[in-house]
């Protein structure tokens, strides 16, 4: 069953779901809830090794995946946790991890 | 009328046997006197293999609670039961329950609340929380207690209602004393309550759905409080259906409020649970002086059944009100607040007084009675005026 509720504003008590139940599944697809996000997550592609610990430990699903590789953060859904930059390892390569924690609204390359 | 069976019984025996034969899934308690004998009473079922419930040991009232609402929204039939302490323990998890719109039947051996420490008989706890959206019904008696059980479980899950119900009894006075009560055969009560069918369960995967939930920032929380409203509103119907379904099943009459000798009485007490028979006895008595007495008795106090009261007090000359419950800062106590209220839209102006009386269990004695009455006859001719409220029988 698909939720329509995109006449809500209009609704009355007796439009509202009983209990305030949502009859569906996984609707926050719908919604931008990163809204009170601090800090974002900023991944250097170039150290990056698409090991795929950040998109597993993810809890809101926001690391997007094409192809085997990460591509980016889904910032409508990144609460900035901060648990991808945590469980990113380091690559000896570079003597550090891919992803840190930023600012939100601080300007670096990559951050949208 | 089904076959009954004629036991000797205490209350919460009573209590646990009707919620037995109501099949719950689930049942997540904590101890508390003078609860305690429901709880373990039901845990010997299970045990004995007598029901197939889910029985839970919980640490706390709190998590009982806590329980219950995520197993009732689980889908699931949830019982519990409690008092005093322990309901205050589920504050936070009473309004949660009323507002999920989950419907757990929770028995309530009434009890006072500290300070000081007192395990005896008052409705400090349950009416302390009248106003978290629970429907409430009072037994006067164990049989009253046991019948209120079996039909809660119908009006909480009646699909104009889903609400959670408070089936209260008188904690020492009723969940402990032997009583003579009529029970069903398991088969009669499993047939009247039927099978819960949730409309919405956390466990049905085909459906998926999700409870509790935020309002939102400026969203319609409004909205549902008003379906809660909505919801006890229409609960009275369903109460008074289920009610006279379940007096035709038993024999014996129900009613949200019950009265008696007030077809012509003068004087009348209001009055909530077991002392109601004590009242009784003492206005049998005046009644062969040839004094109208009458007495009315609330049964269900959540929803308020204002009309009912107002109605059945029409003519009567004076009126007392026996709280046994104290709200603090107030005219008088919660029935009071609630029987004056339900009176301000009559025509005449009836005198209410309101009696705090058996604070912590202490004793009503048919004396005690009997003075209200002679007060209440002293305001009838006038010879008395009204005076709000006043404590009854403390040293």
């Amino acid at each position: 069953m698909k939720w329509d509720i995109s006449n809500m504003s209009e609704w009355t008590v007796e439009d509202f779901p009983h209990a305030a139940i949502i009859p569906e599944s996984g609707n926050s697809d719908d919604y931008n809830v990163g809204g009170w996000r601090s800090e974002r997550p900023y991944r250097d592609d170039e150290v990056c090794t698409h090991c795929m610990l950040c998109w597993i430990f993810c809890p809101d699903t926001a690391v997007v995946v094409k192809d085997e590789k990460v591509v980016d953060f889904d910032l409508a859904h990144c609460k900035g946790c901060g648990i991808c930059a945590n469980e990113c390892p380091t690559n000896p390569k570079f003597g550090k991890s891919a992803i840190e924690m930023v600012p939100e609204g601080c300007e670096l390359p990559g951050v949208k | 009328m089904a076959n009954q069976k004629t036991i000797a019984e205490t209350g919460n025996v009573l209590v646990a046997q009707a919620m037995r034969q109501c099949k719950p899934d689930v049942m997540a308690a904590y101890p508390i006197t003078p609860q305690t004998t429901i709880v373990e009473e039901f845990a010997k079922y299970v045990a004995q293999g007598r029901c197939h419930t889910e029985y839970v040991t919980v640490e706390s009232e709190h998590s009982a609670m806590s329980a219950c609402v995520g197993a009732s929204a689980a889908g699931a039939r949830v019982m519990t039961a409690t008092c005093s302490q322990g309901l205050a323990l589920m504050w936070e998890e009473l309004y949660i329950a009323a507002g999920m719109r989950l419907p757990i039947v929770m028995a309530n051996a009434n009890r006072a609340l500290s300070a000081p420490i007192n395990i005896h008989c008052d409705h400090s706890d349950a009416m302390g929380a009248r106003d978290a959206g629970w429907i409430m019904l009072f037994a006067e008696t164990a049989q009253e207690a046991y019948d209120n059980t079996i039909m809660s479980v119908r009006i909480a899950e009646h699909s104009d209602v889903l609400l959670p119900v408070m089936t209260c009894l008188d904690g020492f006075i009723t969940t402990h004393s032997v009583d003579r009560a009529d029970i069903f055969d398991d088969d009669t009560v499993a047939e009247f309550v039927g099978e819960y069918v949730p409309a919405y369960a956390l466990l049905d995967t085909d459906n998926p759905s999700s409870h509790g939930n935020f309002s939102g920032l400026g969203g319609p929380y409004f909205e549902f409080k008003k379906q809660q409203r909505l919801a006890i509103d229409a609960s009275m119907a369903v109460i008074k259906s289920v009610g006279a379904e379940f007096s035709e099943l038993s024999g014996r009459p129900f009613d949200v409020v019950e009265g008696w000798g007030m077809e012509d009485a003068e004087v009348v007490i209001v009055v909530i649970g077991s002392s109601a028979g004590n009242v009784r006895h003492v206005a049998r008595g005046l009644r062969a002086q040839g004094i109208k007495a009458g007495v009315l008795k609330i049964r269900v106090f959540r929803p308020f059944p204002a009309a009912e009261v107002a109605a059945a007090l029409v003519g009567v000359k004076a009126i007392a009100v026996m709280d046994r419950s104290e709200s603090f800062g107030a005219e008088g106590g919660p029935l009071y607040l609630e029987v004056r209220s339900a009176l301000y839209d009559s025509s005449e102006r009836l005198p209410v007084v309101d009696y705090i009386y058996g604070l912590g269990g202490s004793d009503v004695r048919l004396e005690l009675i009997e003075r209200v009455y002679s007060d209440l006859a002293d305001i009838a001719s006038g010879s008395m005026a009204p005076f709000g409220m006043t404590y009854l029988g403390t040293r």
